[in-house]
């Protein structure tokens, strides 16, 4: 009897029952989490940074599938040679959702909205080259100039990230300018898009866009709750799917998931160097040692963590630069190759010793330190526990600890009472500026040892330097030359032990036309204004 | 029942048996992988299949048990202790120490010990080994578990205040602390008795709840609240039988404790 | 009668404000309080990020924060939630009737089937009905609430059964024990000598013995429940009290755990005085 029952729920998991959304023309998927904000200049969490992709009106797009910027409300710009000024000559008559109407002063007025330091948006920083004002000017109903203090490297794709508010509507930041405006919210339950009816593009046919009428986004974090779903046809998007799930999916709907290839994210570990953390001093010694990083990296086989958490959907990570950003990407760079008997070289350079199959250093401590990461995420907890089974093959005692979020984040952030993290880095951007604040010694980012006054090691130093070099030049070959000596410099220091860049992993439902998934991020609804439901197409989307 | 209960009081010692010698049964480590051989189904190697890191699912389940079947009862009963200390001698002497009782339960049963955990994490060094995470895990568990059976036992003890039985008792002259152990203690068996079978297994699931924070078993070291959390992956990725095997442990396990011990329970 | 149920409001009310303030300090002295996700953001200067790490400066001084929220409360303010950035008030009015009508009919069913299995095992007292409902029971216990609430979705069954999955074993396993107790009393004995039937003993003798326990095992239950709408909300989705709390747990959201922790005493603390005050009225001398 039990068997027939277990059965019947195997087949109920296996087998998605056609239930679909009340209405056939209203996309559903899940955010992971409540959006905090839908002012679109404060949005810096996944969930507000998906609202405002779907509701925000930006100036250029970054098209995620050819990676080059496109006109959208701009029909034209223009970048100045010095990189200090932009000029967008904006299209005609177009209005907001409520019917308010569009001009240059607009876009003034986002830019002072952006630019107000008390809203510590991310996008302003970005913009934030150096000290002095951006001014924003609007000498025609139909093209704004926007100047800069100082070059700003890039300075077009930022603006791929500043949805336009409109300076004259009562509505505030919910009158938009993008294909879907929010029609309702309910707090920690869903939020609701609906068509913008004044959205000003069409198709090739001369059609309204978007195709779809409505949007339904459902708050679920859990990961296996949303695959029910997607199976049972009441989602149909899942914008980022663990390869455990890719697996399971691609054994019953093939057609449904798709493996984009390897993405801009990686994992990675690094130890704390904090000179005043409060861990024992023969700990920061190691931490600090070249040596001891890089025989930690040569003793972890890269390929297990990609063949048994991955499941093959990632490969193994050669430095801060994913090989899918291709043009920032450092082709010379190669994987650590998994090899324990190049650790122990390393190791013994340093003075460490294997002693009754114990690591020990010269002064004799048992080399043994904790690493934490945050709990939930599987495949992390499973990266540390073959990381603590490889290290130890080497002699070390490793020690897992898992902990929620704001107690990590005090820890690696504030308290710095840490030992090692494994973490991951999420990638939105292509552009190595992006990344400024990680590289630079002096910033509050610089994970392994933030706030420097003055660069502790003089590869840091160097780093500093070409980083603020690559920033300040427009010309794109010469800022490469920099951030490939970037790369290799972090290669060879290895503050950062690079794991695995994983790959874009997705699934979209049978009844969505026009999706083609991709590594940026969104990846499936990127391209939202095409897509369209059609609930009765089947598996081989006819 | 007589028959049913020596079963069962079979079943139990056999269970114990397996699990605090069961090393013999399986000859894999409990945190050896087999990177290889992820996920397999049971074979003649391993007799229960492997997990998601290759490890042998018939040595951690073993392993797990042991951890679980030691720590669980052991922090279920120092709750009880608690428990009739903050409940039943407060609830038998009345007045002023039972209403005091009454509040601190009310608090302590709705304020967010979640973050006393935190709290308690963070004072832990960090290169806490697994083995004394897990001790210090089912500790706290039983140090917070007491407030509900409390509350029980408080309302059971000030009923027995009046009872004949103990007006008997008292008018021969019978102290307090004799009052307490030969008379109410007895009386307060049969909710004792089931708020110990009641928190073995809620302390062995939220051991593992309590990853979450920091505490809990650490990596390698299984337990059962871990192994059964993996079910909750079973229903949305592979329904394989094999991985029930913890449940039906713990079920047969707690199951077969209350019905070796149950008896004549004596009465008011 | 008038005095007993003052006095005890007033002991209530002091209970809810003192378990106020102790949630209120366990959530600032606990790890990650004033921490924000956005400090690993590597787009923000470090002056934004600063900026950031110093938003939760008022509540360093947790009395004086305490106060201040206390003092807006009787005033009706509860303040603004820092993660869902609505005023604590809105949230609460909007989601703790879905939680009460979850919670209660979770109870409900629980309490029906924990009183109707004991029935069932008092009248047919059979060791193979014994054995079932022990297995059951235990069955139920070991079941992560997880894995109940994935089935509940799985089958598309309502989250209050899920609930009454969880509270049904821990009501029974005591009410079973409490019957078993009542059933050896000399009483019984001399009523089921004078003819009476199983069922007017069970109603008549064994659950007026026993009432005092069982009304402080509901007060306890609603307790329970609740705790189990936090596991249970969050993962099937109900915009409840307890999806509320976990959200605000994870995030250190002061203002909306305090009124959260602060409405959990208030329930739990009227509903063990109802059951005292229940359990006290029959023993007024006639």
């Amino acid at each position: 009897m039990r068997r027939h029952t277990l059965a019947l729920l195997v087949l109920l998991v296996l087998l998605p029952s056609p239930k679909t959304a009340a209405a056939t023309d209203e996309l559903r998927f899940y955010l992971r989490s409540e959006p905090k904000t839908f002012n679109p200049l404060k949005a810096a969490d996944d969930a507000s940074e998906t609202i405002r992709y779907l509701t925000g009106g930006v100036l250029v797009r970054l098209n995620r599938d050819t990676q080059k910027l496109q006109p959208e409300l701009a029909s034209s710009w223009k970048v100045s040679r010095d990189g200090r000024q932009i000029t967008f000559v904006l299209r005609r008559e177009l209005r907001f959702s409520d019917g308010t109407p569009f001009t240059a002063q607009d876009v003034k007025y986002t830019m002072e909205q952006l630019m107000n330091p008390d809203l510590h948006s991310p996008t302003a920083d970005s913009f934030r080259s150096g000290s002095g004002k951006i001014e924003c000017e609007a000498p025609a109903p139909d093209k704004a100039v926007i100047r800069f203090p100082a070059p700003l490297a890039g300075l077009d794709r930022l603006f791929d990230q500043v949805a336009i508010l409109s300076s004259q509507s009562p509505h505030k930041e919910m009158a938009v300018l993008g294909p879907f405006y929010v029609s309702d919210h309910k707090p920690g339950s869903y939020v609701y898009l609906r068509r913008n009816p004044n959205y000003w593009k069409r198709d090739s046919l001369g059609r309204q866009l978007p195709y779809i009428s409505s949007i339904r986004l459902d708050i679920q974090s859990n990961h296996d709750i949303e695959l029910m779903k997607f199976g049972r046809g009441e989602i149909h998007l899942i914008n980022s799917l663990d390869a455990d799930y890719f697996d399971r999916l691609s054994a019953t709907s093939p057609a449904m998931v798709h493996d984009a290839g390897v993405s801009l994210d990686s994992e990675q570990m690094w130890f704390n160097q904090v000179a005043t953390a409060p861990i024992p001093a023969y700990k920061l010694r190691w931490f600090a040692s070249r040596n001891f990083r890089r025989a930690i990296s040569s003793a972890i086989n890269r390929e297990d963590l990609c063949k048994v958490v991955y499941h093959g959907h990632a490969q193994p990570a050669m430095g801060p630069v994913s090989p899918a950003n291709k043009f920032w990407f450092n082709a010379s760079l190669r994987p650590v190759q998994f090899d324990p008997n190049s650790a122990m070289q390393f190791l013994r350079a340093d003075g460490f010793q294997l002693v009754e199959g114990k690591l020990r250093d010269r002064e004799g401590h048992a080399v043994e330190f904790s690493v934490v990461t945050n709990a939930g995420n599987r495949a992390r907890e499973r990266m540390a526990t073959m990381v603590q089974q490889d290290l130890r093959a080497i002699g070390m005692t490793v020690n897992i600890v898992t902990l929620d979020f704001p107690s990590l984040l005090q820890r690696i952030t504030q308290d710095f009472n840490y030992e090692a993290v494994l973490l991951g880095l999420v990638n939105v951007e292509l552009d190595p500026n992006e990344q400024m604040n990680v590289w630079l010694s002096s910033s509050e980012t610089h994970q392994w040892n933030p706030k420097q006054k003055t660069p502790a090691t003089m590869w840091e130093a160097q780093i500093d330097g070409l980083m603020r070099a690559q920033a300040s030049t427009m010309d794109d070959r010469l800022r490469k030359k920099d951030f490939d000596l970037v790369q290799e410099i972090v290669a060879e220091q290895a503050p950062f032990i690079y794991l695995v860049n994983k790959h874009a992993l997705t699934a979209v439902s049978r009844w969505v036309e026009g999706a083609k998934p991709v590594v940026l991020r969104p990846q499936t609804y990127w391209n939202i204004e095409y897509l369209k439901l059609d609930v009765e197409r089947d598996d081989n989307g006819k | 029942m007589k028959r049913v209960r020596q079963a069962a009081s079979v079943l139990v010692c056999t269970l114990v048996l397996i699990s605090v010698v069961g090393g013999i049964l399986s000859h894999f480590d409990y945190s050896q992988q087999d990177r290889e051989q992820v996920n397999c189904a049971p074979s003649r190697a391993h007799w229960l299949g492997t997990d998601d890191l290759g490890r042998d699912r018939l040595a951690r389940l073993l392993h797990g048990a042991r951890v679980s079947i030691l720590l669980a009862p052991a922090a279920a009963a120092i709750s009880m202790l608690l428990a009739f200390a903050i409940g039943a001698v407060p609830g038998f002497a009345g007045g002023l120490a039972e209403r005091a009782a009454k509040t601190v339960i009310d608090l302590a049963l709705s304020v967010p010990w979640l973050f006393l955990l935190l709290i308690a994490r963070a004072m832990l060094p960090l290169n806490t080994s697994p083995a004394a995470s897990a001790m210090i895990t089912f500790l706290v568990l039983g140090l917070l578990g007491w407030a509900a059976p409390a509350r029980i036992l408080l309302a059971r003890a000030r009923g027995l205040r009046q009872a004949g039985f103990i007006t008997l008792a008292r008018s021969m002259g019978a102290p307090p602390a004799r009052l307490l152990c030969r008379h109410v203690l007895p009386n307060l068996r049969p909710v004792v008795a089931a708020q110990f079978w009641i928190s073995v297994p809620i302390f062995i699931l939220s051991e593992a709840n309590l990853s979450i924070l920091g505490l809990g078993v650490a990596e390698p070291l299984p337990s059962l609240g871990s192994l059964l959390r993996e079910l909750e992956s079973v229903l949305s990725l592979r329904a394989d039988l094999w991985r029930f095997v913890p449940l039906v442990v713990l079920v047969l396990m707690v199951s077969s404790l209350q019905v070796a011990v149950s008896r004549q329970e004596v009465y008011s | 009668m008038l005095s007993s149920i003052l006095r005890r409001l007033l002991l209530a009310v002091c209970t809810i404000v003192a378990g106020g303030f102790f949630s209120a300090a366990l959530v600032r002295c606990a790890p990650g309080f004033g921490t924000d996700e956005r400090q690993l953001d590597p787009r923000l200067s470090n002056d934004s990020i600063r900026a950031i790490q110093g938003l939760h400066a008022e509540d360093r001084n947790i009395v004086r924060s305490y106060l201040t929220s206390l003092g807006r409360t009787l005033r009706g303010d509860l303040g603004v939630s820092r993660t869902l950035n609505r005023p604590v008030r809105q949230l609460l009015h909007d989601r703790a009737a879905v939680t009460a009508t979850v919670a209660g009919k979770g109870l409900a069913l629980a309490w029906s089937a924990a009183v109707g299995m004991a029935f069932a095992a008092w009248f047919w007292h059979t060791p193979a009905l014994r054995l079932s409902v022990t297995l059951f029971s235990g069955a139920l216990l070991c079941l992560p609430a997880g894995v109940l609430a994935l089935l509940a979705i799985l089958l598309d069954l309502p989250a209050y059964l899920v609930i009454a999955l969880i509270v049904y074993p821990k009501v029974h396993r005591y009410l079973s024990g409490l019957v078993e107790a009542a059933c050896k009393m000399p009483h019984i004995i001399t009523a089921r000598a004078t003819g009476a039937t199983e069922t007017r003993i069970f109603l008549r003798h064994v659950l007026p013995v026993i009432r005092r326990e069982v009304l402080a095992l509901a007060g306890v239950s609603i307790g329970i429940a609740l705790s189990a709408a936090i596991p249970v909300e969050a993962l099937c989705g109900v915009a409840g009290i307890g999806q509320l709390a976990w959200q605000s747990a994870l995030a250190r959201d002061l203002p909306l755990l305090t009124n959260v922790a602060m409405l959990v005493i208030a329930c739990v603390v009227l509903a063990n005085s109802g059951a005292d005050l229940l359990s006290e009225e029959r023993r007024q001398p006639a």
